[in-house]
């Protein structure tokens, strides 16, 4: 009786731990950490998809303000904390956490799925330092001009091509009332953007952009200067007292139809579709010179997500990694964000970003992001405050060249002493 | 207070004096240790590591070999970090100066006018008082929504009032944001030097004021020659709190500028240059911890050495009442 009863309990107590400890049915918890608050409903979405096929691995994704995102994740990183997964930004934004080895190097072995994806795209996802890969490319993001399909259709318009056929069609909107461009300059970034729009078909593209990375000539050519006065004749179509005019104030502008056209970036597609479903807009490349030039659009890798060096998951994490760089993954993220994901083959719907897909045929590296974001103080951080000076009007475009040019020299050799 | 403690214990055997003195001192350590550890943990810790950070070079957010004073040159020698620094050490004294003229002469002022108890006195005194108690973060995003220039109401105002030529984009223009962000400062500051100078005001002894009135001393003497004098104290704490206030700027910047002292630089100041190389700009610029330190070391120097010279200097211009 006494042998059964220690049995008894023996079997319940087997019952009780068995199942977790010895079949290590124990999920793995691991933490993502990321930047995009507004995403979080589509990564939860994608989270539970992956857990439905990997039982034994558990998934938190926690995403915190953009603005203090790094600030957080540095100190996580150092402290020997962090997440187990890291949405990453691209480019320096990467080696910054790379290079100091707070990130695990990917290799084709561990992701095989990354030898499908184009080099442009994997070179925002590798270290400067050692060349190898830290992560898998989510987004790629496309700068484009947006604009309201029905105040063109009102007006007579038709989608500028060239140059002046884009003044014309601004200053005829101008004539009837409508503010042509959302566009203002309080937050430097977007005037940084406006200029990835308009300059790369005046400065020349891709060779401008071979030429200053591979040192053979600085921001102080007046290629790229005159390129940058371009933008001051956009000055008298942008809403009034354009310079106290925020990112939220410009959005809002074009959604609620306030005005015709907005500089901006592929990303926002999704955001006008979920803010006015009414709105029909359309996109096109800044235009060019002559009507016989086929447009550069600015084009650059998003960020990307990477493992975490200390991670005790590795493995796990690593699973889930893979499961990021699939085609299933890819369309997802597309369908859902309206947003061009960074796995090739994805087959995309939105009409508009179908046209930002054709437009990237020919496409340049933004200039900055990809050349210049290597160390401090980055190219974005010179020429974003001094493109504020020009645009109200207390600098010249040749002096931002040379305030950029000199700023950079301080880690780009090839500037030194030019 | 305590010579009259000590006398009543002079005449008691000075074995148990001692041990009353080690007591008393036992007692406040007892009392000051939670405030000690505390500050130790947040604040001497913080300068400390911020002085160690300081002295090493840096790759990316790893900490790297020992630099020596490498940040510090790098800070006063590399383009653009030297101009960085004066634009915004200039940038800190203006918000000082103008702080000092703008809010703390109207706070004087409106101080003396409440001290004479005018109708609704009371009523004021809360209403100037109000806007201290709102959050900073508040103030800073109802004034950037008051001043847009697309849906704010200040611009559309003055074109109702047929002003609007003087409509501005009064945080995006580099010639006139900074003095916009200073002047949302003082509104929002403004009970607070009031209330000090109220209370230094009322706490001046009613017979001063009587005696003098009594040999035929006008409203203004009064004022200048007993109440000005008498108000010192008051004086050097709001004076020391401004000074701190404008040179630890960065809040208000923060919240309605964003960290990169837009327009160009012209609103940038030390918090937030000390922060923007440290952390680096949201996700266009990259952290530069040991120049960022460099400058965080800097301030620290520059605030303790300036408030101490200035506590001591005003502190002697005092008088003491009775």
């Amino acid at each position: 009786m006494r042998r059964l009863c220690t049995a008894m309990i023996a079997v319940a107590l087997i019952a009780t731990f068995f199942p977790a400890s010895v079949l290590g049915q124990e999920p793995a918890k691991l933490s993502f950490w990321s930047w995009r608050t507004e995403d979080k409903w589509v990564y939860d979405r994608m989270i539970r998809l992956f857990q439905q096929r990997n039982p034994g691995i558990k998934i938190e994704f926690i995403p915190f303000r953009a603005p203090e995102y790094n600030t957080i994740l540095s100190t996580g990183l150092t402290a020997g904390r962090g997440p187990d997964i890291i949405h990453l930004r691209a480019y320096g934004g990467l080696e910054t956490f790379a290079a100091p080895g707070f990130i695990a190097p990917l290799d084709f072995a561990q992701v095989p799925e990354l030898k499908r994806f184009p080099l442009q795209t994997i070179a925002g996802a590798r270290s400067r330092k050692d060349g190898r890969i830290y992560g898998v490319p989510f987004a790629t993001q496309t700068l484009v001009i947006f604009y309201n399909k029905k105040i063109f259709a009102q007006h007579n318009l038709a989608v500028p091509k060239t140059w002046e056929q884009f003044i014309t069609v601004m200053r005829t909107l101008k004539e009837k009332g409508v503010v042509p461009l959302a566009n203002g300059g309080k937050e430097g970034w977007t005037l940084e953007v406006l200029s990835g729009v308009i300059a790369p078909n005046f400065y020349g593209g891709t060779t401008f952009f071979e030429a200053v990375t591979r040192g053979q000539t600085t921001f102080r050519e007046s290629a790229y200067t005159s390129a940058l006065a371009k933008m001051l004749e956009l000055r008298p179509y942008m809403p009034t007292g354009f310079m106290g005019v925020d990112y939220a104030t410009m959005q809002q502008m074009f959604i609620n139809e306030q005005a015709a056209m907005f500089i901006g970036g592929s990303w926002e597609i999704g955001f006008f579709k979920a803010q006015n479903k009414n709105l029909d807009f359309g996109v096109f490349p800044g235009p060019t010179e002559r009507a016989d030039q086929i447009p550069w659009v600015s084009t650059y890798a998003d960020g990307n997500y990477g493992i975490n060096a200390k991670t005790a998951n590795m493995e796990a994490a690593l699973k889930f990694i893979r499961f990021t760089a699939t085609l299933e993954f890819g369309q997802m993220f597309t369908d859902l964000l309206a947003q061009m994901s960074a796995v090739p083959g994805v087959v995309v719907k939105n009409p508009q970003l179908q046209q930002v897909q054709a437009m990237n045929r020919k496409a340049t590296p933004y200039i900055m992001l990809v050349g210049f974001r290597w160390q401090a103080p980055t190219g974005s951080t010179l020429l974003q405050s001094a493109l504020q000076g020009m645009m109200a009007g207390t600098m010249t475009p040749a002096q931002v060249g040379e305030e950029v040019t000199r700023g950079l020299s301080s880690w780009v050799d090839a500037f030194r002493g030019r | 207070m305590t010579l009259s403690a000590d006398g009543s214990r002079a005449g008691r055997s000075p074995r148990r004096g001692l041990s009353m003195r080690a007591g008393r001192r036992l007692w406040l350590a007892i009392f000051l240790a939670p405030a000690v550890v505390l500050f130790a943990a947040f604040v001497t810790y913080p300068i400390l590591s911020a002085l160690a950070y300081s002295l090493y070079s840096w790759e990316g957010i790893g900490r790297r070999g020992f630099a020596g004073l490498g940040n510090f040159i790098r800070l006063f020698t590399t383009f653009p970090y030297p101009r960085l620094l004066a634009n915004a050490f200039g940038n800190n004294v203006i918000v000082f100066i103008l702080t000092m003229l703008v809010q703390n002469l109207t706070g004087l002022g409106l101080a003396l006018i409440l001290a004479r108890n005018p109708w609704g006195a009371r009523a004021y005194r809360a209403i100037f008082f109000l806007p201290v108690t709102l959050s900073l973060v508040i103030v800073g995003f109802l004034w950037a929504l008051f001043l847009n220039p697309v849906f704010g109401v200040v611009n559309k105002t003055m074109g109702i009032m047929g002003l609007g030529a003087l409509a501005r984009p009064w945080l995006g223009e580099p010639g006139i944001a900074l003095i916009t962000l200073t002047l949302i400062n003082a509104w929002r500051w403004l009970g607070f030097p009031t209330i000090v100078f109220l209370a230094g005001i009322n706490a001046v002894p009613e017979d001063y004021l009587e005696a003098a009135r009594l040999d035929g001393a006008s409203e203004w003497d009064v004022t200048r020659r007993i109440i000005f004098p008498l108000l010192a104290p008051a004086v050097t704490i709001i004076v020391i709190l401004t000074f701190i206030g404008s040179f630890n700027w960065f809040e208000l910047p923060y919240v309605v500028q964003g960290v990169s002292g837009a327009p160009n630089r012209a609103t940038d100041v030390l918090g937030l240059l000390f922060y923007r190389t440290a952390f680096g700009e949201v996700d266009t610029g990259l952290q530069d911890i040991g120049v960022g330190s460099a400058i965080a070391v800097l301030m620290f120097i520059m605030l303790v050495t300036v408030s101490t010279v200035g506590a001591v200097f005003l502190r002697r211009r005092e008088v003491e009442m009775g």
